[in-house]
């Protein structure tokens, strides 16, 4: 059984309430290093079987059409799991 | 049911209310504690001073927008802190909601909320049972009663490992279930739960939206006349009279 | 962004007057040559880029209302002196203010966020509700509730679940962020909004008589304060003037235009505002909406008594890529503009502080009379601001009864096939009951918190929302609104006036007095004549029935170009849809009367008379797709009738009450039965005879000035007493009971109907 990892983040210039409020709490508990929060999302996609071209394909299209809304988010990383251990 | 008014313990008794960003129902709980008697006190979640309350309720919202996890910011607010060693102490504490869920992310209460099931924000009125009577904020109910609150929420779905059910029903630790249907996917149908000692209470229901004719749930007695969620703070004045 | 950009210099005031005919991308900002050329007569130079790009935005159509203004003024013009009693703020501020009595003041408005709930529904819908709330808290109003207009295309178009999830999950992801009961709304599905969806939302608020607060930038040496939310790159036009090299380098080659909204940011600026106005530390609170900061700044300035000087260096940014024309149009989300005097500006500091809010000094007001902005210490904008808020272009736009409208009108529904048998007419109202504007909306409304605040009277279901004001009373407000596009699209005036009279009737029904109007006037393209006469007939109409109902409009919004078609046909445009919002007082909510009854034995009475009125009717739509003829005629004298019988209702017994419109009286004995289960054993055969109407169309016409009430019998005589006194002819058609509603030979299970009602929604979406 293989796995996709898909990660989709919100486009830089589009505002990140999720990671705003993040920044905000993190100085709070001690955490001042932190300048900046961007709050994405990870999918994991398994397939029966290995993960080939096809598939790591066929994921980058999910990811660009159903995983991500792309007038906000951007993909930023489809990977087979096995081979980044991610 | 009977709503202990006039007596001096319970019109003295003070309940505080913690408001932190984000917080909704604060008024609406601050006014269910007026109408069953005592004396609301609002609290700030920067403050770690109680204020000497009897009591504390944490009311429902979306503090800190609930974006990392629900109640996941606002479980480090001074305010909490000061609420983790009171109640530590005894100090009866009641979390509704977004307060259930900062309650479970402090750790004072076993478990965690995920998003409902059917993914949608969920309004309706919800028939519970109340199955453990005998914590501070149950006690004016009967066992096995059926009560009616609005029930609200996104992320209401009570999870917890297996062993951890299995402990909360082995000790009688579940408060209330959801009757009739399970509006959220919440594991064993459970809609509240306390803490070993009884003091702290949470549920994902609104109690404080059913005790004013008027303005709650519909009930037999008319549209919008429900009042079910009264007995919370009854509850919770009897034990501080009691005390 | 090209790679051999030079950085140019700023485009200062001074560069401007110096080199006048350079070449300015007026066009690709929506200007017209004679617009552009009137700027440049105002300023007598060329505008600076940074100007250029404040009266593109200010002098749109969504800001300046340049093809509707010329009408719109007859608002104003129908509003009689005895119509201004109890209004404290009128048509032109951020909302209108409504006075209650006992010194309480309320606030309501109605607008429109329709195009962007097209390009991303949820964002779209969500900065809908986020925009008006913002508008109600800047009058110096805490909210109280919030309800949604929503119109999407066919239920079976491929597109139409996207926009239905997206915006419903908007509105109520970011309204019930905000602790804001969602009281009512309308939802309905018509292929004439495919492409166009419109997304309208209310938002009422609540305030003391003495803490209206206008926004204006008085009293010299104070400071303007942008405070909230970051400016970012939300809502700037894509493909524009600020995208190019000839503006200014350093910037991505093309900018979202989506918004994104952040509720929990607009719930902390909620209390903050309030509490920056219990203070008493802010002279007036302005919000940010289309336009920005230009907008903000500009009327601000032109609404007080001197100018006001902008630092724009000063704004928090949140991309640092911005360019000034980009800083100025920004339509970043949660953002507020107060001006402070300069004595209380530590306290100011205090309470954001306290609430986490980010702030900072953008401006000072002066006496010059104008407004400048400086940027990197060099003057970019030196304008007069009410050229630019308030001095745009008017239009006077051609507009004609279209050609297809006759051919329309004749098209009416008389030939079409009736049912006739008992059970022709149950399965007519069944299909009906189920049909997806007919059906039950709780697939939407349970998605929307009503409980919060704990003073909902009445939420969705019912014909109104109802809201308490006063604890310690009870007094309080209802709300309702209402459009139908078809009948506006058969006679918009008449449309509009059948708007007002539905949401005029919907707030009496509860047992309100009707006090005020706010209207959100949906249409196709101004420059379409077929459309701008749509716009044109709903506003007379309109005013005409406002003046004659006693009830002033105080306030709204105009949302035009919904229109995708080739111009010229009759599907080129949505249907015309104004919809109406009308606001009542309760002098105590707790006696509301619901839309439905819930125990036996009641007598229910039929007010109103009954014509054969199916043209544009749900039956027509539903059983023959037919849309033609002449919509149900306008009474507005047997409105007031009815209404005043409505409002006196509770004291003569009315334990439920219900309206009748879309879907005559059949649906609204289903929707009355279904509303606690409790059925009704009826009989139209009074109603044939007296009004010399067929079985059908007493069931099914959607004639106005009808209700239905439901009383104890003993009090039944007291009903027809008060209904003959007013001159409303009454009728006793039958007795609540059973699970079942029976009407003559026809009858239909509380089960199967409540099957029917409830099941459309969740099969076409969930």
């Amino acid at each position: 059984m293989g796995r996709v990892v898909v990660e989709v983040m919100p486009k830089p210039e589009i505002l990140d309430p999720q990671g705003k409020a993040v920044v905000g709490a993190l100085p709070r508990l001690g955490f001042t290093q932190f300048t900046s929060v961007r709050q994405g999302k990870r999918f994991e996609l398994e397939v029966d079987g290995d993960v080939t071209p096809e598939i790591l394909a066929a994921a980058q299209q999910a990811a660009e059409t159903m995983l991500s809304n792309p007038i906000i988010e951007d993909v930023v990383r489809v990977v087979d799991a096995s081979e980044v251990g991610a | 049911m009977v709503v202990s008014t006039g007596s001096a313990g319970a019109a003295g008794a003070r309940i505080g209310v913690i408001t932190f960003p984000g917080t909704l129902d604060d008024r609406d709980a601050l006014r269910a504690i007026r109408l069953a008697g005592a004396t609301p006190v609002p609290l700030w979640h920067a403050d770690a001073d109680l204020h000497d309350v009897d009591a504390v309720v944490i009311p429902g919202g979306f503090s800190y927008g609930d974006y990392l996890r629900a109640g996941a910011i606002s479980r480090f607010a001074a305010a909490m802190t000061s609420v983790a060693d009171a109640a530590n102490g005894g100090l009866p504490v009641l979390g509704i909601c977004n307060g259930f869920q900062i309650l479970t992310e402090a750790h004072l209460l076993p478990g965690s909320m995920v998003k409902n099931d059917h993914l949608h924000f969920i309004c309706r009125e919800q028939t519970l049972v109340v199955e453990n009577n005998t914590t501070a904020w149950t006690t004016a109910y009967d066992a096995g009663q059926r009560i009616t609150v609005p029930l609200k929420n996104q992320d209401g779905q009570y999870v917890a490992d297996e062993r951890t059910l299995d402990e909360l029903e082995a000790e009688g630790r579940v408060v209330f279930r959801y009757e009739g249907w399970n509006p959220n996917g919440s594991r064993r149908n459970i809609a509240g739960i306390t803490n070993e000692r009884g003091n702290v209470v949470g549920l994902m229901p609104h109690p404080e939206h059913a005790v004013e004719p008027g303005f709650g749930p519909d009930s037999a007695q008319g549209a919008r006349s429900g009042t079910d969620g009264l007995g919370f703070f009854a509850s919770v004045l009897s034990t501080l009279v009691a005390a | 962004m090209s790679a051999s950009a030079v950085r140019p210099t700023l485009d200062t005031v001074e560069n401007a007057a110096a080199t006048p005919d350079e070449v300015q991308p007026y066009a690709e900002l929506g200007l017209k040559p004679d617009e552009y050329q009137r700027i440049r007569d105002i300023l007598g130079r060329r505008p600076t880029a940074a100007e250029l790009a404040m009266y593109s935005v200010m002098w749109s159509e969504h800001c300046s209302y340049k093809s509707s203004k010329v009408h719109l003024k007859k608002f104003g013009e129908r509003v009689t002196d005895e119509m201004k009693q109890n209004l404290l703020v009128g048509i032109g501020e951020n909302a209108g203010v409504v006075d209650i009595g006992d010194g309480w003041a309320v606030t309501f408005k109605v607008e429109s966020h329709n195009h962007p709930s097209f390009v991303e529904p949820y964002q779209g819908a969500a900065t809908g509700v986020g925009g008006i709330v913002r508008d109600i808290i800047s009058m110096g109003a805490r909210p109280v509730a919030v309800m949604d207009q929503l119109r999407f295309g066919a239920v079976d178009h491929p597109d139409t679940a996207r926009v239905v999830h997206g915006v419903v999950s908007g509105v109520g992801g970011y309204g019930n962020s905000l602790g804001l009961p969602n009281i009512g709304g309308e939802l309905v599905f018509d292929g004439s909004y495919q492409g166009n969806p419109l997304v309208n939302a209310l938002c009422v608020g609540v305030l003391r008589h003495e803490d209206i607060h206008l926004a204006n930038a008085s009293g010299i040496g104070n400071q303007v304060i942008l405070f909230g939310a970051r400016t970012g790159g939300d809502g700037i036009g894509g493909a524009s003037i600020l995208a190019s090299e000839t503006f200014e380098d350093g910037v991505p080659a093309k900018r979202p235009s989506v918004q994104v909204g952040d509720p929990f940011m607009e719930k902390v600026l909620i209390e903050c505002c309030l509490e920056l106005f219990a203070a008493g530390v802010v002279e007036g609170i302005q919000d940010l909406g289309a336009a920005g900061i230009s907008c903000a700044t500009s009327e601000l300035a032109s609404n007080g008594d001197g100018g006001m000087h902008v630092f724009l260096d000063d704004v928090l940014l949140r991309d640092p890529s911005l360019n000034a024309g980009e800083i100025l149009m920004s339509e970043s989300q949660e953002r507020m503009m107060a001006v402070v005097t300069p004595a209380r500006y530590d306290e100011f500091v205090a309470i954001c502080r306290k609430w986490d809010v980010e702030f900072s000094v953008v401006g000072e007001v002066n006496d010059s009379g104008r407004l400048t902005i400086d940027h990197h210490g060099q003057r970019i904008v030196d304008v007069d601001p009410r050229t630019v808020a308030h001095e745009g272009p008017t239009y006077h736009r051609p507009y004609a009864r279209p050609a297809w409208q006759d051919a329309l009108v004749a098209a009416s529904s008389s030939s079409l096939p009736r049912p006739t048998t008992a059970d022709e007419l149950r399965a007519t109202a069944l299909r009906l009951l189920a049909s997806p504007n007919l059906a039950s909306k709780a697939w939407v409304t349970d998605q929307y918190d009503r409980f919060v605040q704990g003073n909902t009277a009445l939420a969705q279901p019912d014909d109104g929302g109802v809201i308490r004001v006063d604890e310690s009373t009870n007094l309080g407000v209802a709300l309702a609104t209402d459009a139908n596009g078809r009948y506006a699209k058969l006679d918009p005036r008449t449309g509009a006036q059948l708007a007002l009279a539905e949401a005029y009737r919907n707030v009496a029904v509860s047992g309100a007095t009707p006090m005020a109007v706010t209207d959100c006037l949906n249409f196709g393209s101004p420059e379409n004549p077929d459309s701008m006469w749509q716009l044109v007939e709903a506003i007379e109409g309109l005013a005409d029935a406002c003046q004659t109902l006693g009830v002033p409009v105080t306030g709204g919004n105009v949302s035009l170009y919904n229109e995708t078609g080739a111009p010229g046909l009759v599907d080129s445009a949505i249907h015309p849809t104004p919809v109406v919002g009308v606001l009542g007082v309760l002098p105590d909510v707790r006696e509301a009367v619901p839309s439905g009854w819930r125990s036996e034995g009641l007598s229910v009475v039929l007010l109103g008379t009954t014509l054969d009125e199916l043209d544009g009717s749900a039956w027509a739509d539903v059983e023959h797709q037919h849309l033609g003829g002449v919509p149900p005629r306008v009474d507005l004298a047997a409105e007031k009738a009815l209404a005043s019988v409505l409002i006196g209702a509770r004291a003569a017994g009315a334990v439920a009450a219900h309206d009748l419109s879309e879907g005559g009286l059949i649906q609204a004995l289903l929707e009355s039965s279904l509303r606690y289960g409790v059925g009704v054993r009826a009989s139209v055969a009074g109603v044939s005879e007296r009004d010399g109407v067929s079985t059908f169309a007493a069931l099914f016409s959607e004639t106005t000035a009808r209700a239905l009430v439901a009383v104890e019998p003993s009090r039944v005589a007291d009903l027809l007493a008060a209904a003959a006194s007013a001159g409303v002819p009454a009728l006793e058609i039958g007795t609540t009971g059973g699970d079942a509603v029976v009407v003559d030979d026809v009858t239909i299970a509380l089960g199967e109907a409540r099957e029917a009602h409830t099941g459309t929604l969740p099969k076409l979406f969930a």
